[in-house]
């Protein structure tokens, strides 16, 4: 379970927020939204332990989140940027950002893990050669085969057409029906269908 | 495998497709090098004297201006990011991604090092003790320049800034790099150098990977 | 005085007051100090056999060679405490003594360079005391230099307060090679170290000296912390009731 009480987020000298509580559990989806610049990516980028809290604490199980080694093999966060190298190959992409996770997946898993999200033909070219939202379905690819019980998504929906929206869609419920979680944000108005939604929405 | 495995494959496989990078360093330092002749005039005696300082100041300048390559790709494809959440200690990340940039940047330095010593008028003995000291020294300047880099990461003008903050820090590699190829010549014997640059080597080791993380998470907080 | 709460005046506010009442003690400390320092420098102290009136420069030179060095040592110590408790005025601090401990690392460059003129006949030698000085200048600017460059001021104080002990960690290493190197290169040549024998005024002088560039230090960086603390908190409530009040 994954817990935060009483944050609060200063950029530059300017509070973001403060007095955020959160928790969620076993098949919740927590959907943070708001303008832009209101702190959303502050927030998820907080909620990695990227950023430390200004004043309040995160808490996974139980353990406070820093130099928690087990919280970071339950993760997976997704950013804005999407984490893929030019000058490697799809399937190259791929295989090393798990790796670096901690997890190693076989050429196999990975050409599948492509195939399904729509690259065929296409998992052996040089990321520089593709387009925008297919370099997004790269790095959404690595959600195929993650087994972490965490997500924690910036705009994952930004660059894809609509079958592919349709694909997230249904990979998300899966995920949360397998009683994962899910933290996200997302311009698009998108249902999605889980034990337990909540909301944060802050204001600019 | 495990997580430097990994981050030694990537950062090999991404250095083997930019070639090119290799030969901008080796270039710069042969250049570099070549200038102080024409500067200070062609006397044997001179030069000679002039070599060890000469090659170590251009292999300073070499790796201090290939450090922007270190972080600055990964920082801003959001790779960087995805290394910091990584379940293993980002330290080692960082030693194995500094070790290929010493590969990429700093070993070919290395290997040059005698042709250009030639053409100071190094003979034999001082040959071999030059490229035994750059063998040691630069992988240090690559370890402490990597502090500079990710402290500097995403800055304006972090590549002169990254100078002013690791040019003080080269300058005991320095004295003893080009000292010990002067002890040779002198016939003092370059053993005490270069055990020195040794130990110097082990500690950068030791401790510069813990600090390139603790100012990697600072600068992408 | 009664017993001081030192929690209270960790936090920026508070100390912004107490900052204010103990510059002028110190200030003129500092002044007296000088004023009986420099009349002991130039008219007790004796003539020295050897070097003559030029050597009393050293009574400036070396409290300021001293000074570059404590605050160096200081600040780094003010940057490990504000990194290790992320408590804010510890960098505060760390960054308010940074252009002094500059100066004092300037002015020791300076005089050694003086000095040397009618010593050496030269304005610079590359002995081993200046060259370190001239490092330890550098370390300050490259400190300075990564504050200036960061916008935001949480990160500037993280990094700043990093380069600060990676560069305390470096000084002894630096200091031990430029011996070695001088030592190989020129042999034994004059140095610094070997300082006329001292009469006993002479070292009551630069003590003298010292502890007025000690009180200087204390006051010009409380003055500078007092600056960056209303700088940093300008958006806060006490700081808005401190101007309406000045109005």
């Amino acid at each position: 379970m994954l817990e935060a009480r009483q944050l609060a987020c200063m950029r530059g000298d300017r509070l973001l927020f403060s007095e955020i509580d959160l928790h969620l559990e076993a098949g919740g989806l927590l959907h943070v939204r708001g303008p832009n610049g209101s702190g959303k990516s502050s927030l998820l980028r907080m909620l990695c332990g990227l950023i430390l809290p200004e004043a309040g604490d995160i808490t996974w199980q139980g353990q406070n989140i820093r130099k928690n080694e087990d919280y970071f093999r339950s993760l997976t966060y997704l950013g804005h940027q999407n984490g893929i190298k030019e000058e490697l190959s799809a399937i190259e992409n791929l295989r090393i950002t798990c790796g670096l996770a901690g997890f190693d997946i076989d050429e196999r898993t990975a050409f599948d893990a492509l195939e399904r999200i729509g690259l065929e033909g296409r998992e052996a070219l040089p990321a520089k050669v593709l387009s925008q939202g297919q370099r997004r379905r790269v790095m959404l690819a690595r959600l195929l085969v993650a087994e972490t019980p965490l997500w924690i998504l910036d705009e994952p929906l930004v660059a894809l057409d609509t079958d592919a929206i349709g694909f997230m869609r249904s990979l998300f419920e899966l995920h949360l029906e397998k009683g994962g979680m899910m933290i996200l944000t997302t311009h698009q108005e998108l249902e999605i269908a889980a034990l337990t939604t909540r909301e944060i929405r802050f204001n600019s | 495998m495990n997580t430097l495995t990994w981050v030694l494959k990537r950062d090999m496989l991404l250095a083997m497709r930019r070639k090119s990078d290799v030969l901008t360093t080796l270039f710069f330092f042969v250049i570099m090098t070549s200038l102080f002749p024409l500067g200070v005039g062609p006397e044997p005696q001179l030069l000679k004297a002039m070599g060890p300082g000469v090659v170590w100041v251009a292999a300073l300048l070499a790796s201090m201006l290939s450090l922007g390559r270190l972080f600055a790709a990964d920082h801003a494809d959001g790779t960087l990011e995805q290394m910091l959440l990584a379940p293993e200690s980002l330290a080692l990340i960082v030693l194995g991604k500094t070790l290929v940039h010493w590969i990429a940047s700093g070993l070919p330095l290395v290997l040059i090092a005698p042709f250009l010593g030639l053409q100071f008028g190094m003979n034999g003995d001082a040959l071999w003790v030059l490229v035994a000291s750059l063998l040691l020294g630069t992988p240090v300047l690559s370890l402490v320049g990597a502090i500079g880099a990710s402290l500097t990461l995403g800055l304006r003008g972090g590549g002169i800034l990254v100078s002013l903050l690791v040019l003080p820090l080269y300058i005991p590699v320095l004295i003893f790099g080009a000292g010990a190829v002067d002890a040779s010549t002198s016939g003092l014997g370059a053993q005490g150098h270069l055990s020195i640059l040794g130990a110097l080597l082990v500690l950068a080791l030791l401790a510069t990977p813990m600090a390139s993380a603790a100012a990697l998470r600072i600068s992408l907080e | 005085m009664g017993k001081i709460n030192w929690y209270k005046y960790a936090s920026p506010a508070s100390f912004y007051g107490l900052a204010g009442k103990l510059i002028p003690g110190f200030a003129t400390l500092s002044v007296v100090l000088f004023i009986i320092g420099l009349y002991i420098s130039f008219f007790v102290a004796p003539t020295d056999a050897q070097q003559g009136e030029a050597y009393r420069i050293i009574f400036i030179h070396v409290p300021a060679a001293w000074m570059s060095m404590f605050i160096y040592v200081v600040m780094a110590a003010y940057s490990g405490i504000g990194l290790a408790f992320n408590t804010r005025l510890s960098a505060m601090m760390a960054s308010s003594l940074a252009p002094t401990g500059a100066l004092f690392a300037a002015i020791a460059l300076f005089t050694g360079s003086f000095w040397g003129k009618p010593m050496w006949g030269a304005w610079w030698v590359w002995d081993a005391r200046l060259t370190s000085q001239l490092i330890l200048f550098f370390l300050y600017v490259g400190y300075i230099s990564l504050q200036a460059a960061i916008d935001d001021p949480r990160r500037s104080d993280r990094a700043s307060a990093l380069i600060a002990l990676v560069g305390v960690v470096n000084v002894p290493i630096i200091y031990f090679s430029v011996k070695w190197w001088n030592t190989l290169h020129q042999g034994a040549s004059i140095s610094f170290t070997k300082a006329p024998t001292m009469a006993y005024t002479m070292v009551a002088g630069m003590l003298i000296m010292a502890a007025a560039c000690w009180m200087y230090t204390i006051a010009v960086a409380l003055y500078r912390v007092r600056i960056i603390i209303l700088e940093r908190e300008r958006h806060s409530v006490w700081v808005s009731e401190l101007m309406e009040k000045i109005k």
